[in-house]
């Protein structure tokens, strides 16, 4: 981003509000919004992907040794993993307060 | 001096459209509406025009196509009606967002329930707010001249906004006129071919109709606020220069009989040509009356409103739309803020008039001057006087 969006003016608006660097979304770290999180229990799980596969947001990230962890910027904590987890080794657990 | 011909206002407008040489057309019929696209169909089917003509199964659809017709850097035409324009309603807030300079003609019509397909202004005035240039036309040849001129301004690179032309519903679309066109040559050297500043282009790729967080949204729309009211001022060259080749010239608010009045009547769209009859009738028998026509609704010509009021002491505001469950009128409240920061100011009353259809005569604005005469009762529950209503 060339300039943080809290600091820009009106005047600075692109025409149109188009946005000419590509990937700017990535700047907005949707992991803020989580409430609970994703946590593998690496002894219970096959390194079958379905977790990498199924989540919408792509904030799963495959680690060394082929197991997954999420990737706490992006990560809003849907759960989705876990539900679908083949031998059900990811617990959600609740953010600390 | 262009040739004089007879045609109906609706296949006037298409024609505009084939001179502007718009590129891409998107547009879903709808009475009355649907005799301007049927016809801008068979000039694209006959190869008279040379556009894109894109069949759609909805006005939501329509609007759309436009935004990405415009996206892609193509002169856009559509135009709707009534529960058309209604179907577009989300969308028309993006096409002036995102700066694409569709141009719209509007054929007012009143709008559901109960089901009405005859003229009113409750279309237009339940999509005021949506960042769009608005102008109304008195008849025929303004309906064509403001066709063309609409491309010119929308594509002005210091305007780049969408524009919609209001035209009353069967009042104007449907009826025959004497017209004065002007010549494709005239047309091209007073229109050039549009050369878009954004648009989509794989070798410079680009994010339009990014979402925006709560830290940028007002400064958006601040920007979107300046520009439409500063194409205020490249609207007005358009139309003089405009007045220079064809010798019809347009201002914003326009005066007629305004001299000496101490009473004018405000009206917009084909009601001008009405109340114009009773100023004539009025003035022979010597009441002070003038008449303002408000061709310009966005932006709000406010210096160009009070200058032309003047003096007078009584300003009649009538309304062809009601705002249902509100103390005002649309062009009432409007016209009431833009005098109300004044000291010196007119009394404003508020006539809402012609809803569905109802026909509108001469005689009806001489019984209204003649109510507006009396003195006014003081805080009434309401603020317009709905004419004609039966009780």
């Amino acid at each position: 981003m060339s300039k943080p969006l809290d600091q820009m003016t009106w005047q600075e608006i692109e025409l149109g509000g188009l946005l000419r660097e590509p990937g700017s979304a990535r700047a907005y770290r949707v992991g803020d919004w989580r409430s609970q999180h994703p946590v593998w229990t690496k002894s219970r799980c096959i390194r079958c992907g379905v977790c990498w596969t199924v989540c919408p947001e792509a904030a799963i990230v495959e680690e060394s040794g082929g197991y997954f962890d999420m990737d706490p910027n992006y990560c809003k904590g849907c759960g989705i993993c876990s539900k679908e987890c083949v031998t059900g080794c990811i617990s959600m657990v609740a953010e600390e307060e | 001096m262009g040739k004089r011909v007879g045609m109906e206002v609706s296949i006037a407008v298409s024609y505009a459209v084939g001179l502007a040489r718009a590129e891409a057309i998107a547009a879903y019929p709808i009475t009355p509406q649907t005799h301007i696209v049927e016809h801008l169909s068979s000039m694209v089917a006959n190869g008279e025009l040379e556009a894109e003509f894109i069949n759609v199964e909805s006005e939501h659809s329509a609007i759309s196509a436009c935004i990405g017709t415009s996206a892609a850097g193509a002169r856009t035409f559509t135009a709707t009606s009534s529960q058309g324009l209604a179907l577009m309603h989300e969308v028309l807030f993006i096409a002036s967002a995102m700066r694409f300079p569709i141009v719209m003609a509007v054929a007012n019509r009143a709008l559901s329930g109960p089901l009405s397909i005859w003229n009113d202004h409750s279309d237009i005035m339940g999509a005021r707010d949506i960042g769009w240039i608005q102008t109304f036309v008195e008849n025929g040849q303004e309906a064509f001249d403001h066709t063309v001129m609409a491309f010119k301004i929308a594509e002005h690179h210091q305007v780049l906004m969408p524009m919609i032309i209001n035209m009353d519903g069967f009042i104007l679309t449907h009826v025959v006129e004497a017209l004065e066109l002007v010549d494709q040559e005239m047309v091209d050297r007073f229109l050039p071919a549009y050369h878009p500043r954004h648009y989509l282009d794989p070798k410079h790729p680009v994010t339009m109709g990014a979402f925006a967080m709560p830290e940028i949204y007002t400064e958006v729309k601040m920007k979107h606020q300046v520009i439409l009211m500063n194409s205020y001022d490249k609207i007005m060259e358009v139309w003089q220069e405009w007045g220079k080749l064809t010798g019809r010239s347009y201002q914003p608010v326009e005066r007629y009989k305004t001299q000496g009045a101490k009473i004018l009547l405000l009206t917009m769209g084909s009601l001008s040509e009405v109340a114009a009859i009773a100023v004539d009738e009025l003035r022979d028998q010597g009441v002070p009356v003038g008449l303002l026509k408000l061709r310009l609704w966005r932006p709000f010509p406010l210096a160009a409103l009070r200058e032309a009021v003047g003096g007078a002491k009584t300003l009649i505001v009538c309304d062809r739309a009601i705002s249902l469950g509100s103390a005002s009128a649309p062009v009432l409240s409007e016209v009431c803020s833009a005098f109300y920061s004044l000291s010196k100011r007119p009394q404003i009353r508020g006539y809402i008039v012609g809803l569905g259809g109802r026909d509108v005569n001469p005689e009806d604005f001489k019984e209204i001057v003649a109510q507006a005469q009396a003195k006014p009762e003081e805080g009434l529950s309401q603020e317009f006087h709905l004419f004609g209503v039966r009780s």
